[in-house]
């Protein structure tokens, strides 16, 4: 098992600096430009230096007037030493930035992860069991309602009802600006919660879809097998068979997605955090890329880069923890 | 002349919307019987025709409610099972051997299959004797693996891949003998396995299913089966996954355990030369009817049924040198579109003009052997005609 880990832990190494190098690409490459964009601000006040000179000056500076080649090997370098330089656009050091926003985003993934394995797994064991039922088609029909909704549309859905017409909370925001300050710490933890909850909702409504089917299908192929029969010969009362024997057999796919998906909790939901402006990893990266800073962005994509390969290899091995036939000794 | 045969395979959408709402309708019906838990014992409590037999079917039809019409693959069959003696109920695929095996474990694929008529006495050895057909499924499920167990053909999926195979024997005493200690349930287990053939037995105990052979598997399926010492354990095609030479064993491992364990078998196979070598009574069945039945003597050495004799004339023999093995023209009838006449009609070599009337009835030629073919209409006392059931009627009682 530890040799196991190891190569594919090194494996990951090796895909983590290739897809690096294609993202520093990417980004070198990207129209808009923050040296250009300062350049041409600094250029534009009285009496300063023409654009071009301004440019030059920036460029060394940054340290980008090399190629893309010896500027990603800087960058490497840098990294791995655990230094990703300072975000142009939030003028502190990436590695803090980070620090404080990405609380946000986990708590948030992770109510919202939470959640969606709460209904979506017992939905879709439910609509299995019952096939070609009521229960099973309506089942059927929300779960693929929240599949085919795209986020902006569920977001702005939810803000419709529950902050326009209902006025239980607010559209945006993770506070309410006007009177947080003036509240009890626990009364400011609850203003914070109350502002979660749409975007959480969001998360869970366009995931659980997905979720929910995938349940179903494999317990449905679960429920055909020989074994399940083998269990009812047995005389086992059909809650037992479909909890303990099939459901056992129903986790192990459903593992692989959770365990993949539990990395993601940490790379957080760029475009609900956007709608709802928490801020939160997904929110904030998605400034630094518009913007073009280079230092946040490769951190950003360096870190959600790490995550899928782990979440991979965590997958691998609940596999294992959850079906003895792959267990590797 | 061809464009005049109905194809029951092809149907307008007027037609499947109408039988699938009978189908519902039926379905949600029977369902509902089996659901209710307030069935009072009197309801489903019968009595044996012959305290000597375990089970006696009586009649039984068993249908699947298809999306293309009612399928009828059990059909009014009747024959009994003796106490610690061997059945073979033997047939081509499809004629329905397993459903009846289902039926009474109960275990079809529900809502679609359903038993709909007919008896299927079961004595429970206290002098009590349950009407399956009526028995509730809760009720049922103290019968399942305690009173009846059942072996499959598939030692590969049968076992659950997850589960050590000790638990998977346990469970079985655990469900059934609720009164016995951890200890005694590990003994009783390593018992069996020792019983079946496991040298091995406190290795495989917690060894999984996927670290054993097929026989092996077989083997650890037979030791579920024999945990709670059952009055009749169905046998429904054991060894037809595995290999020739495991077949042997596993043919002679459960020869051997029927003389230890004082329980019938119901062995269900296609393979003439496994029933001749374990039954006592043989069944045929052709198209979800019983053809002919009698001890196993009768079947081998004076088979009756044109089918019967058919199915032994395409049995190849050792020794004897033949250039096309003989095999029986045509096919099997239509199960949604039976004929109302006898279902072997056209494919008979000697048919007679009584043929050309109703399906035969159960003609006892002598004291153990029943025929049902009209050459030997005058030969026997005529028995009774299978009956089936109109699935219209299921809606009105």
């Amino acid at each position: 098992m530890l040799k196991f880990i190891t190569k594919r832990l090194l494996m990951g190494a090796l895909i983590l600096v290739l897809a690096m190098f294609l993202v520093y690409l990417l980004i070198y490459n990207l129209p808009t430009s923050y040296i250009e964009k300062t350049a041409r601000e600094l250029a534009s006040k009285p009496g300063s230096r023409p654009y071009t000179e301004w440019l030059e000056v920036l460029n060394s500076q940054y340290g980008l007037s090399d190629n893309p080649v010896t500027g990603f090997l800087t960058w490497c370098s840098n990294a791995v030493r655990g230094n990703f330089g300072d975000s142009w656009l939030w003028t502190i050091p990436v590695t803090e930035k980070f620090k404080e926003v990405i609380w946000n985003s986990f708590w948030l993934g992770l109510a919202a992860f939470l959640l969606e394995a709460a209904i979506a797994i017992p939905l879709g064991v439910l609509a299995a069991t019952k096939q070609y039922s009521a229960t099973d088609y309506t089942i059927t029909v929300l779960s693929l309602i929240g599949i085919s909704m795209p986020t902006f549309f569920v977001a702005t859905v939810f803000k419709m009802i529950f902050a326009v017409h209902l006025g239980w909370f607010d559209p945006y925001g993770m506070e309410n600006a006007r009177i947080h300050a003036t509240l009890p710490p626990f009364g400011q933890f609850m203003d914070t919660l109350a502002h979660f909850v749409l975007p959480c909702m969001t998360l869970v409504a366009i995931g659980i879809g997905s979720l929910m089917r995938y349940t179903r299908t494999n317990t449905l192929e679960v429920l055909n097998a020989d074994y399940i029969r083998t269990a009812r010969a047995k005389g086992l009362p059909e809650k037992k068979v479909i909890g303990y024997h099939a459901f056992r057999n129903t986790l192990i796919p459903i593992v692989t997605i959770l365990g993949n998906s539990l990395p993601g909790l940490f790379s957080g939901a760029l475009i609900t955090e956007t709608l709802f402006s928490i801020r939160g990893i997904g929110y904030i990266s998605y400034y630094s890329m518009i913007q073009g800073d280079i230092p946040f962005t490769m951190f950003y994509l360096a870190f959600s880069s790490i995550l899928t390969i782990l979440g991979t290899l965590l997958a691998d091995i609940l596999y294992a923890v959850v079906d003895p036939r792959v267990r590797v000794n | 002349m061809a464009g005049n045969v109905k194809d029951t395979n092809y149907i307008s959408a007027r037609e499947a919307s109408k039988i699938a709402r009978f189908n519902r309708k039926v379905t949600a019906k029977l369902e509902a019987q089996h659901a209710n838990k307030n069935t009072p014992e009197s309801y489903y409590l019968t009595k044996m025709h012959d305290e000597n037999n375990v089970v006696e079917f009586d009649n039984v039809c068993t249908y699947f409610f298809t999306d293309i019409g009612t399928s009828k693959a059990v059909d009014g069959i009747s024959f009994n099972v003796p106490k610690c003696s061997t059945v073979g109920i033997v047939g081509e695929s499809g004629c329905g051997k397993s459903v009846t095996s289902l039926s009474l474990m109960q275990l079809l694929q529900r809502p679609s299959g359903q038993v709909v008529g007919g008896e299927i006495r079961f004595n429970m050895g206290d002098g009590k004797a349950y009407d399956v057909v009526k028995t509730p499924t809760e009720q049922m499920q103290h019968i399942r693996g305690k009173h009846i167990s059942m072996i499959f053909q598939e030692p590969m999926t049968s076992l659950n891949p997850v589960f050590r195979i000790g638990q998977q024997i346990e469970e079985v005493l655990e469900l059934h003998y609720p009164e016995m200690t951890k200890e005694q349930m590990k003994a009783r287990t390593l018992e069996m396995l020792e019983l079946v053939g496991i040298a091995n037995s406190e290795g495989v105990y917690s060894m999984y299913p996927h670290e054993l052979s097929g026989g092996m598997r077989q083997r650890a399926m037979i030791a579920i089966a024999l945990a709670c010492s059952p009055d009749l354990i169905i046998a429904d095609e054991p060894t037809t996954a595995l290999d020739v030479t495991i077949q042997a064993q596993i043919l002679d491992l459960l020869r051997e355990l029927k003389d230890k364990i004082n329980s019938s078998i119901m062995l269900i196979t296609h393979d003439l030369g496994v029933v001749a070598q374990m039954a006592d009574y043989v069944v045929v069945m052709y198209a979800g009817r019983v053809v002919e039945k009698g001890t196993s003597d009768d079947i081998f050495h004076h088979p009756m049924h044109p089918y019967t004799v058919g199915l032994m004339k395409s049995k190849p023999v050792v020794g004897q040198k033949v250039d096309k093995l003989y095999n029986i023209r045509g096919s099997v009838p239509n199960p949604i579109d039976m004929p109302d006449y006898c279902y072997f009609r056209d494919r008979c070599e000697s048919v007679c003009d009584r043929c050309h009337g109703e399906y035969p009835p159960e003609i006892k030629v002598s004291d153990t052997h029943i025929v049902s073919c009209y050459r030997f209409f005058d030969e026997g006392e005529v028995l009774g005609y299978p009956r089936s059931v109109n699935p219209e009627d299921l809606l009105n009682d």
